[in-house]
């Protein structure tokens, strides 16, 4: 007979096993899940998310009041020091000046929250001069940047909520130490902003500003003089992305098929690839400006003001704000002097809708915009790829 | 053959699950029996569909065939033929082929009468394969969650699946599985150079006995888990490999739905220093 386990004892491991098993549930979501399918069948190109957890994509707050026309006495000529908004209507002027209050000042502080009740035209305030500077940045990406914000536009409400400080930014983490000793390379902090990986968690510092490259993708399967991206690029690439996702509420293969990141399967990785820009320019042209305008309060530790990343409008939703369309009464925040009807086609927006327009159109354009569409089309990804390297 | 005496042996009657004596007989060295006129019967009816599949397909190429399941649109229910169906039936084939295979085993276990341990290894593999294909359909309700027959398509299927949970690496019945199946191989690694040491002495030398074999890991290690004990341990390693890999896609999807990196913060968040 070989030795066996004594049976009291095979009893009370039993009996720990079958108490243990509750536990192995608690790290679980329980019910049911939605998917959406959005590959080739077969191809696992697809969400499963948990209902309960999605976050609720938000309602901007309706207009003061609706905008009836454009026409009337220009804004300038009623009011002073008006640097941006001088070109509108006084009507459209005073909807819109109501409407930020709505979606950007504290409602205890109301318009004082930027100006000076005594004289409505100083910029002693500092939030007016920021205010300024957003303005013309709203502008710039409902202009130029429809190919990442589409007909959907974006006002103020889109980041900021309701709030003075829109809820998601990042600035500069302080130096790391030199050398090997405490510096833990700016890794293994599992931080929200890489959805909780060990991966680089400021991928933003050299991501969303500046020029750098993004794409890390192999071109073969041997180091090469062409193929030189290092490990730690990479890492910082896939801190990036993930922060993308969850930003998003989505996973990797709503904008990728994961059989090949570099190609251009998904038409939301042409959105994504605008988007990047698009941030990139908010931060270095208009965000990065207001350094010496902003009090120590408003500055993160290495003295750099509040930036955005994608979760600043996505706010875990695909589509900020559900996609409904922003600019119906605020028009003058895309077209200075449009009327109203006519406001949402512009050659961006009409060159991004087919991939074979894209190529149409970004002959006909700017050196430095062609090639930013021409690189997003993904039909021309290879060749566009390589003009883009040319121009660096 | 020299082991025809042995052969003898088993060639015995009885033992059967279904149908008595009916298929209780040998073709060649081949047991046949009930179930393996089933596993026939599916295996080569699964595969004919396949190549079925692959003639209404684009391609020939074998690495580039491809039968995949319906579109999720359909559910839980029946797709048409070329829009999935096949894949439905091949997968019911395959199963019915596999359990019909472990039942033999069965069957010839209890002719021989040993102990169901090469059934019950078979089972954890087939539990796997149906995990990925009947489990989790069943529990995300669409049998469009399962994966693709075909070389490549399949491993874009893994990729993406793995995606769609943002780092699978991260998925602890994956760490679990992938550390049972570089254990196994470094067990068997470890036990098969043990062997072949033993098996070949310096010339001249003898055969040498287990009691060298137990006293190479007493001196290295301090302990040797014995000639029984290392079949039992492959054998532990192995299916828990298979186990803990069946459990990490089951759990992706049907019971976690975030990225799994953000799993893990039930560790931060414990109550000792949160």
């Amino acid at each position: 007979m070989m030795n066996r386990m004594s049976k009291p004892l095979g009893r009370s491991l039993a009996l720990c096993a079958v108490l243990a098993m509750p536990l192995l549930l608690t790290g679980c979501e329980i019910g049911g899940k939605d998917a959406t399918q959005w590959g080739p069948r077969g191809a696992a190109m697809e969400g499963v998310v948990n209902p309960r957890l999605m976050s609720a994509p938000g309602v901007p707050p309706e207009s003061a009041y609706p905008l009836e026309s454009r026409d009337g006495p220009r804004a300038r000529d009623t009011y002073q020091n008006l640097q941006v908004l001088g070109d509108i209507s006084a009507d459209e002027f005073n909807l819109l000046m109501l409407n930020i209050t709505a979606w950007v000042a504290p409602p205890e502080q109301g318009c004082n929250y930027c100006h000076n009740p005594e004289n409505m035209a100083s910029d002693e305030i500092y939030q007016k001069v920021v205010a300024r500077k957003m303005l013309q940045m709203t502008r710039t990406i409902n202009t130029q940047w429809e190919g990442h914000v589409k007909a959907t536009g974006v006002t103020c409400y889109t980041c900021h909520r309701g709030k003075g400080i829109p809820a998601y930014y990042w600035t500069n983490a302080p130096a790391r130490p030199n050398g090997i000793l405490g510096n833990n390379m700016g890794q293994n902090m599992p931080s929200p902003t890489v959805a909780y990986a060990s991966l680089p968690h400021a991928p933003f510092e050299t991501l969303l500003v500046g020029n750098n490259p993004i794409r890390v993708g192999s071109k073969g399967i041997h180091p090469t003089p062409a193929n030189t991206t290092s490990i730690q690029a990479t890492e910082a690439t896939y801190g990036l992305m993930m922060h993308m996702s969850s930003s998003l509420g989505v996973n990797c293969t709503f904008c990728h098929n994961t059989q090949n990141f570099g190609k251009w399967s998904r038409e939301q990785r042409v959105g994504a690839w605008y988007g990047i820009r698009m941030v990139r320019q908010i931060n270095d042209g208009y965000i990065t400006p207001l350094k010496g305008v902003f009090p120590a309060h408003r500055l993160g530790p290495t003295g750099d003001p509040f930036k955005v990343n994608c979760q600043t409008c996505h706010q875990g939703v695909n589509k900020p704000l559900g996609g409904v369309p922003m600019l119906a009464d605020s028009p003058s925040l895309r077209d200075p002097n449009v009327a109203v009807a006519g406001a949402g086609t512009s050659v961006l927006a009409a060159a991004v809708s087919t991939p074979g327009a894209v190529r149409a159109v970004a002959v006909a354009m700017p050196t430095e915009t062609a090639d930013r569409i021409a690189d997003a089309a993904g039909a021309a990804a290879d060749q566009a790829r390589e003009s883009v390297a040319a121009t660096r | 053959m020299a082991l025809l005496s042995f052969e003898r042996k088993y060639r015995v009657r009885g033992g059967t699950l279904v149908g008595g004596d009916l298929f209780d007989f040998w073709v060649g060295p081949f047991y046949v029996g009930f179930f393996g006129v089933t596993t026939i019967f599916f295996a080569t009816l699964g595969t004919a569909l396949i190549f079925y599949g692959a003639a209404m397909g684009p391609t020939w190429n074998p690495w580039l065939i491809n039968i995949a399941p319906p579109d999720l649109s359909y559910g839980l229910g029946w797709a048409p033929l070329l829009e999935g169906g096949l894949w439905q039936i091949i997968t019911m084939c395959a199963v019915g082929a596999f359990v019909s295979w472990a039942l033999r085993e069965v069957e010839i276990c209890r002719k021989l009468g040993i102990g169901y341990h090469v059934p019950f290894a078979f089972g954890v593999a087939i539990f796997a394969y149906v995990s990925l294909v009947v489990i989790r359909p069943l529990l995300l309700g669409a049998w469009g969650h399962g994966f693709p027959y075909g070389i490549f398509s399949h491993l874009d299927w893994v990729s993406n699946t793995g995606y769609q949970y943002l780092h699978f690496h991260y998925n602890p019945a994956h760490m679990l599985a992938v550390s049972f199946f570089f254990t196994t191989t470094f067990a068997l690694g470890l036990h098969g150079s043990l062997i072949l040491s033993s098996a070949n002495p310096a010339k001249g030398e003898t055969v040498r006995s287990p009691e060298y074999e137990d006293t190479f890991f007493r001196d290295i290690l301090g302990y040797s888990v014995g000639e029984l004990g290392i079949h039992r341990l492959g054998l532990f390693l192995a299916l828990s490999a298979g186990f803990w890999s069946a459990i990490c896609i089951i759990i992706s999807g049907p019971f976690w739905t975030r990225g799994w990196p953000e799993w893990w913060t039930w560790w931060l968040n414990l109550p000792i220093w949160s």
